[in-house]
């Protein structure tokens, strides 16, 4: 396949066009994390230059570190983002396998009532959604994050793993059957192995925005104890003075998590988004 | 003993019915194959025996009990599947034990009847491997080693061969033939291929529709056929219909003759022009435009000089040549 395809320039244009746009994705990250090495006054003068011996410093990361919640808001971050990935995978990856399996009346009304959540944005809902976490008390809680999130991420992971439940094989699922598995180890041990790149792109698709919200923690949780990671690097905002060095060092940080869990799904990723397309 | 008994069953998905009152006994020790065109329902049928679907009316009872709610691992029945539907994450061995494992039954005795079915089956350099590392032919070994471990009371294959190439499916095909001889298992095994019906079966089911066309041993069919259906179905090259050549042809119906019945004679009955020749070898096929033009398709025996274009005189015995009525029922 690719010999027949193989033109010099073709690739050429198609490795220039990918590094461009690596480039241009990858800019404000850097411009970010440079500067997040340098004095304030550096930062100022020339926002672009790299950090030398005169403007190096690493003021920014002591202001954060010594601000001493950091460790608490990233604790929050990672707990919020892990519980709802783990929420949401669990039950989109259960509702999609009884969507794909079963033959029920109203199947199909089901799937679509599920589908809908991917347009009605649920920042529409979040006066009553506050009302809602006031009334049951969960306020200012990590548990009306998670709630929210999971609830935010069900339809798309829905409507993803249940096409690809859907091209599981039928064989595999009957021959458990008749082995005597139950529905719940056929579920775990047959379907959910093979569906792993799907649930790699859902966790992935899913893990960045509630990372980086900011709106969620605001409302529902802007108490000391249970800010995350975003929220609490806006104190370092403020009305009339901004300590960038501090959000800088703060931004950079926050990068590091995700970029770990990024890595752990990476691989299972590129085959989900891949697997479609070369079948 | 009956192995298998099915009184009145139907199946039907929403309005569509795809099983229609479906009647048959399964001896002890039987092989009997479904065959049928595509869409015929034989897969169906098959799956409502084994419980992966219910059946809408009618009973099915295996070794004498009605096991209409009895769930599939419940009913002594294993299963071979067109796409080996081996478990990817476990090794052969595993693969064979999982379904005794679930019946709970002692370790020794899984021991046991797994290495009986990998010495059986010429699986012993594959044991620790998973299927992912086996060719199709090895998978569809394990896939029987599974069933057969199980000791059921009823084997089901579905479409067994499909996956394979013919060579490697001649082989399987005399091996799964060999394997009910020392089993004298009941096997119910579902195929297109008539070839794979004849060879195998002691009596074949004939679907189409989702109704039963002819019950029968195969040379019952070949030689006796309840219709036109059953008639075109089973041999091959198919048999031939004609509705034009002058003969004598019951009104409005057809006349059948097997291929192999028809032979070049000076002043047959039936005259035409050679319009394709297949040189096999072992026999010549002649594809023959009679002069009402309908196709005609001859099976000489050994080899035959007939060329393209030539003009032929065919005759047959009317002891061995089938009439149809307009409702293609058999009439004589």
């Amino acid at each position: 396949m690719s010999i027949a395809r193989q033109n010099r320039l073709n690739t050429f244009a198609a490795h220039g066009a990918l590094i461009l746009y690596t480039l241009i994705a990858m800019f404000p990250v850097f411009v970010i994390v440079i500067n997040s090495f340098k004095t304030r006054k550096a930062i100022f003068r020339e926002p672009l230059a790299l950090p030398n011996a005169d403007s190096f410093s690493l003021i920014g990361y002591e202001t954060v570190l010594k601000q001493g919640d950091f460790f608490l808001y990233f604790q929050n971050s990672m707990i919020v983002t892990v519980g709802s990935l783990f929420f949401i995978l669990l039950f989109g990856s259960m509702a999609a396998f009884a969507l794909a399996e079963y033959r029920f009346k109203g199947n199909l009304i089901m799937g679509l009532y599920l589908a809908l959540g991917i347009m009605i944005p649920i920042r529409i809902g979040t006066v009553a959604i506050l009302e809602m976490m006031v009334q049951t008390g969960l306020v200012n809680t990590l548990w009306a994050l998670i709630l929210v999130y999971t609830a935010q991420g069900l339809p798309l992971a829905v409507f993803i793993l249940s096409e690809f439940m859907r091209q599981v094989s039928d064989d595999l699922k009957n021959a458990g059957r008749i082995d005597g598995l139950s529905e719940y180890r056929i579920f775990f041990r047959l379907v959910l192995p093979l569906v792993r790149p799907a649930m790699a792109t859902v966790a992935v698709f899913n893990m960045i925005p509630i990372w980086n919200d900011l709106w969620f923690p605001l409302i529902l949780a802007p108490a000391e104890e249970v800010k995350t990671l975003t929220l609490g690097s806006q104190v370092f905002i403020g009305q009339f003075v901004t300590d960038w060095n501090a959000v800088l060092s703060a931004l950079s940080l926050a990068i590091l998590p995700v970029m770990a869990l990024y890595v752990v799904f990476s691989r299972q990723l590129i085959r989900g988004i891949t697997s479609g397309a070369v079948k | 003993m009956t192995a298998l008994a099915l009184t009145d069953v139907c199946k039907s998905f929403g309005s569509v019915e795809v099983l229609k009152d479906i009647n048959l006994t399964v001896e002890d020790g039987e092989f009997v194959v479904f065959v049928g065109p595509s869409g015929c329902g034989k897969s169906t049928l098959l799956r409502v025996i084994a419980g992966l679907e219910d059946a809408s009316s009618g009973t099915v009872e295996i070794c004498g009990s009605v096991v209409n709610s009895v769930p599939p691992a419940k009913r002594g029945i294993a299963m071979v599947f067109q796409s080996y539907a081996l478990y990817p994450h476990l090794s052969v061995r595993d693969n064979m034990s999982l379904g005794l494992k679930q019946e709970k039954q002692p370790k020794s005795v899984i021991e046991e009847r797994v290495n009986k079915a990998i010495e059986m089956l010429d699986l012993g350099a594959y044991v620790d491997r998973r299927p992912s590392d086996l060719s199709g032919g090895q998978r569809q070994r394990v896939a029987i080693g599974r069933a057969i471990v199980r000791e059921p009371k009823l084997f089901l294959f579905d479409e067994p061969l499909s996956n394979l190439d013919a060579a490697l499916r001649m082989n399987t095909r005399i091996e799964i033939a060999e394997l009910q001889r020392t089993l004298r298992a009941t096997m119910i095994y579902v195929t297109h291929d008539q070839t794979e019906a004849m060879t195998l079966a002691d009596k074949i089911v004939v679907l189409r529709d989702g109704r039963v066309e002819q019950v029968g041993s195969p040379m019952e069919l070949y030689n006796n056929p309840a219709n036109q259906f059953v008639a075109g179905f089973l041999g091959s090259p198919a048999m031939n219909f004609l509705k034009k050549a002058p003969l004598s042809i019951p009104e409005n119906g057809v006349l059948g003759i097997r291929p192999e019945h028809l032979r070049p004679m000076a002043g047959g009955r039936i005259k035409g022009t050679v319009i394709h020749v297949e040189r096999l070898g072992g026999d010549t096929n002649l594809l023959v435009s009679t002069d009402q033009k309908e196709p005609l398709t001859v099976r000489i025996f050994g080899q035959d000089g007939t060329r393209v274009g030539e003009t032929i005189e065919l005759d047959f015995d009317d002891a061995v040549s089938f009439a149809f009525d307009h409702e293609q029922r058999r009439v004589g």
